[in-house]
């Protein structure tokens, strides 16, 4: 076990560092700089300017700063938010980004997961007719869309929900939501077709011909095996959800990691880019980890190279 | 002494006795008729309500996306003065007074937007994207997975583990940070080339924004299909040696080819078909936060994305391209989860 | 003179599908007395398990006793509840089925599976349900018991998931223990084993078993009686010297012709018995094995035989057996 993690670690670094560079090459790969945008400043200014941050630096060299510089833990300063570290920005934006992404995959498997089961334990009634047609609404509906309409149904008509910003409680319920939307669709969707399979197995049979009860059956012998898939795909829906968080902080106006990730490319805040990509790939990369760890442990079967 | 028989006595005969011919005996047997793979699916498929609906639904939007523009008489980029935010079918005072002057003016049926572009067609518009980019993306996904996986498959040994470590490397990176990126950037180099290379000059014709959305797609979406195909040209791999080891000759083997690729070939299309609601999701996110495809060329997300800071008094602009775009993908969705019911050997029921 | 243990009388059982009644059983009738040996023979559809099956009420909802009785060591099975059924379930009836592969639960341990069935019908703790276990598996005969308790069901080789599930069958000492196919799925040399520990077993715990197998092999050993099931009937049923030495019903011969010999002649061909097993959806009103048996009269197809007695304790449904009787019947006239 700790060779397979150790394994992954390595993997994952090397993964990051290939990141980095792809991010690195790719943002110079784009005319004009980050300064252009404000009022056009004299050339001598200009100079000034990217002198200051390095920018007039062969490519390789800066490249080079800026992997020694990251190593030690400084990811240097935003350059168009005047006084605030990369780190700062980030870390306020995070704890924004992951309330409401953390919230939003709680809700997500706490209903996704019971809502599986009931479909699959009334599989054919009209129950689970039910369940999957919201289910399979659930996942073609994009989470923008969602958002929108919450917010035409809540906000626009009916004027209870705030539209914008995240000062109370109601601010959180719409984004939320909205990114809940389609995991809660999906996991609901992968429960009932995993729970239906392992209904059918044989050591279902088993426990009951040992004079199991119902509860029993279902609650120690088919969720933990029914579970497994559901697992696997927290491994994908941590990249989603944070996707997502890209779409419901731009429309909630919410100062999110995602927000200052989209806003650092489109004004070419390179500084700000390179951080905000390698912290956003290094979360992905390490929650896939952890899953795959988790996976791990429910299923003794699988061995793990 | 033989007795009338009553039918309805118990009695027992001596004719009863009599040994049964064949055809009394195969009177009762009852056999089903074998039927091929394809006609069997399709059989499934078409009694599928859901499914031929959602089949339906998909026709009906590619006549809306790629026909009636033809027959539409606004353009999309056309910004009509003094219409603007007009309301679905209301007419503007320029509008009324030609009307008054005796000339047909065709009804804005859903309005027109902040610059007086007419929606409707701006609608079809960006269907049209939406569904190019999902078929384009999938058959590029199918062709680059799968000669990807043939190759890697079919040669093993150190070509396949390394092939392999590269798809494990691709799944690992975080596909949409790199899509993001890629879609900023890829603009410049390749608006520079089409207009330095004359061979690329077709570039500007279908749109720098869609070249970019088909490359990064190729570049990063292909891994699941190669995964797919690999396991598949494995298992063909097995039964060919089992063949040859029987020594049964080359009718054998193709046999086993035909069977093996009718397999293949339900799961390559059924991923195919659900590869395309995923694509058409990913472009309209991508558009919906601004790096899609360019202006004035419509899509669906980035006409959701304008719509919102009018939500308040315009609240159809927005409605109109999110059921879209949900009517899309939905239908995608079910048509695919169809085809698998349809084609897949597992049946469930 | 041993206790009637098991006494299932006209029992009539269909699954009620989407596609129909699937008419399963028709007219079974069993007795077993305490420490008889049954086997049940057939080939897949038969009934075979859906008869064991209904003892333990263990059949999906869509199957329904419709006629008859069970009734099983002081209990009226159709009257039963399903709560009722749970506290005989896995103690005084248990069951082993065919695929040890797969019925085990592959995500806990040994331990913990055969401790269940322990804790759920004693009052024994955790601890002394632990040790109980040890014992079952070395009666089970596996080796390093303590170490396999804390093993997954996929470590274990394939006979060995079989004996534990022995033992998971044993541990609340039954009367009566179902066999579905035990060793159908096992090597031959490992079938071996099995059935000798099972003989083993029953000599030591003096418990009833039903061996439910297509295979005439197993049942030769180990049985007393012999009920040959087809299409959801018992055609014949009787000692097991008579059903091998003395079979009536045209299918045992079938099955008994069908088993290939060692001391026949190379060049001889196997005797397969011609045409498909019954569509159960819609049963034939006459015999069920009319149309593939080489003596059908015209009566075979119309309706049912009833069952003649051959001797003491030797059944069997056929008309040509009726036959014979009538026409003795007719010939004193």
């Amino acid at each position: 076990m700790v060779r397979y993690i150790a394994k992954r670690v390595l993997l994952s670094v090397f993964t990051l560092w290939l990141v980095a560079t792809i991010t690195f090459a790719l943002m110079f790969m784009v005319p004009g700089g980050p300064f252009l945008a404000e009022k056009t400043p004299s050339a001598a200014t200009l100079e000034a300017l990217n002198q200051k941050y390095g920018l007039d630096q062969p490519k390789i060299v800066q490249y080079r700063n800026y992997m020694v510089k990251f190593i030690q833990g400084d990811m240097g300063v935003s350059l168009k938010q005047r006084g605030r570290t990369v780190s700062q920005i980030i870390s306020t934006g995070f704890k924004v980004s992951a309330k409401i992404g953390g919230l939003s995959i709680l809700i997500a498997v706490l209903i996704g997961v019971p809502l599986g089961c009931i479909a699959a334990l009334n599989r054919g009634k009209w129950l689970d007719n039910v369940i999957i047609v919201v289910a399979t609404c659930g996942i073609a509906v994009p989470s923008f869309v969602v958002a929108t309409i919450l917010m035409i149904i809540f906000s626009v008509k009916l004027g209870i929900l705030p539209t914008y910003g995240l000062t109370s409680w109601q601010h959180y319920l719409m984004p939320v939501a909205a990114l809940a939307f389609y995991p809660t669709a999906y996991i609901s969707r992968l429960m009932r077709s995993s729970m239906l399979e392992v209904l059918g197995q044989d050591y279902m049979r088993t426990a009951r011909a040992k004079g199991l009860s119902q509860f029993w059956m279902l609650f120690k012998h088919a969720l933990r095996n029914a579970i497994l898939p559901v697992v696997t795909y927290l491994g994908p829906l941590i990249a989603y959800t944070l996707t997502g968080s890209f779409v419901v902080e731009k429309i909630f106006t919410i100062p999110g990691l995602g927000n200052a990730f989209i806003s650092s490319i489109l004004n070419r805040d390179y500084t700000m880019i390179m951080g905000t990509t390698i912290f956003l790939a290094a979360l992905i990369i390490l929650m896939n980890l952890v899953v795959d760890v988790a996976y791990k442990i429910i299923d003794p079967r699988i061995k793990l190279k | 002494m033989k007795e009338k028989k009553n039918p309805l006595s118990f009695q027992l005969d001596v004719s009863d006795f009599l040994p049964a011919n064949k055809e009394e005996k195969e009177s009762l047997v009852i056999m089903r008729e074998s039927v091929s793979f394809w006609r069997d699916g399709l059989r499934r498929f078409e009694k599928n309500k859901i499914a031929m609906t959602s089949f339906i639904i998909i026709i009906l939007v590619f006549i809306f996306a790629f026909v009636m523009p033809q027959f539409y008489p606004y353009s999309y980029e056309q910004q009509i003065r003094g219409s603007e935010n007009l309301a679905p079918m209301a007419y503007s005072e320029p509008e009324l007074a030609l009307k008054a002057a005796g000339e047909k003016v065709f009804p804005h049926i859903l309005g027109t937007d902040s610059l007086g572009r007419d929606t409707m067609i701006r609608l079809m518009m960006g269907s049209r994207i939406s569904l190019l980019v999902g078929l384009v993306a999938s058959i590029l996904v199918l062709l680059i997975g799968s000669i990807y996986g043939t190759v890697a498959g079919y040669f093993g040994g150190k070509v396949d583990l390394f092939m392999m470590r590269i798809v494990d490397i691709i799944y690992t990176v975080p596909d949409i940070l790199i899509i993001i990126l890629l879609m900023v950037t890829l603009k410049y180099p390749l608006k520079d080339l089409a207009e330095t290379v004359p061979a690329f000059s077709w570039i500007n014709v279908i749109g720098v924004g869609l070249i970019c959305i088909f490359i990064v797609f190729s570049l990063l979406y292909w891994v699941g299909m190669a995964r797919i195909v690999r396991s598949q040209v494995l298992t063909l791999k097995e039964q060919e040696y089992v063949t040859a080891a029987r020594a049964l000759g080359a009718g054998s083997g193709r046999i086993i080819r035909k069977h093996l690729l009718t397999n293949s070939m339900g799961t390559l299309i059924v991923t195919t078909t659900l590869q395309i609601p995923s694509a058409i999701f990913t472009e309209s996110f991508l558009s919906f936060i601004g790096i899609g495809v360019a202006a004035p060329m419509p899509s669906l997300g980035s006409m959701a994305s304008t719509a919102i800071d009018g939500i308040y008094s315009y609240p159809y602009r927005l409605l109109a391209p999110a059921l879209m775009i949900s009517l899309i993908i939905l239908s995608f969705n079910l048509l695919g989860d169809g085809l698998r019911d349809a084609f897949d050997p597992k049946l469930k029921n | 003179m041993s206790e009637l243990l098991l006494n299932i009388q006209n029992e009539r059982l269909s699954f009620f599908t989407p596609a129909g009644e699937v008419k399963a059983l028709n007219d079974i009738s069993i007795q077993m007395y305490e420490g008889d040996v049954l086997g049940i023979v057939g080939e897949s559809g038969s009934g075979k398990s859906v008869t064991a099956y209904s003892i333990m009420q263990l059949l999906p909802h869509t199957g329904r006793i419709i006629g008859g009785t069970i009734d099983f060591n002081g209990h009226r099975i159709n009257d039963m509840t399903e709560q009722d059924m749970r506290k005989i379930r896995g103690n005084e009836v248990s069951i082993i089925f065919q695929d040890p592969m797969t019925s085990l639960n592959p995500v806990y341990t040994i331990g913990n599976q055969i401790c269940e069935v322990i804790k759920l019908h004693t009052n024994k703790n955790k601890k002394q349900a632990l040790e109980r276990a040890e014992e079952l598996l070395s009666l089970v005969g596996i080796n390093e018991p303590r170490k396999r308790l804390k093993q997954y069901p996929h470590e274990l080789s394939g006979g060995m998931r079989q004996r534990v599930m022995i033992a998971i069958a044993l541990a609340c000492e039954p009367k009566l223990l179902i066999a579905d196919e035990p060793t159908t799925a096992l090597d031959v040399t490992i079938q071996a084993q099995i059935l000798e520990l099972m003989i083993d077993l029953k000599e030591q715990l003096g418990m009833s078993i039903i061996m439910i197998t297509h295979d005439l092999g197993i049942v030769a050993n180990m049985c007393q009686k012999i009920a040959v099931m087809y299409a959801g009937k018992i055609v014949e049923y009787g000692p097991v010297d008579e059903i091998f030495y003395n079979p009536q019903h045209e299918y045992t011969k079938g099955l008994l012709r069908s088993i290939p010999k060692l001391s026949e002649k190379e060049h001889n061909r196997l005797v397969p018995i011609e045409g498909t097993p019954v569509d159960m959806l819609n049963p034939p009103k006459g015999c069920p094995f009319a149309p593939r048996c080489d003596s059908c009269m015209k009566i075979c197809l119309r309706e049912m035989p009833q069952y003649t007695t051959i001797n003491d304790g030797h059944l069997s449904a056929c008309w040509l057996l009726q036959k014979k009787e009538f026409m003795q019947g007719g010939e004193e006239n």
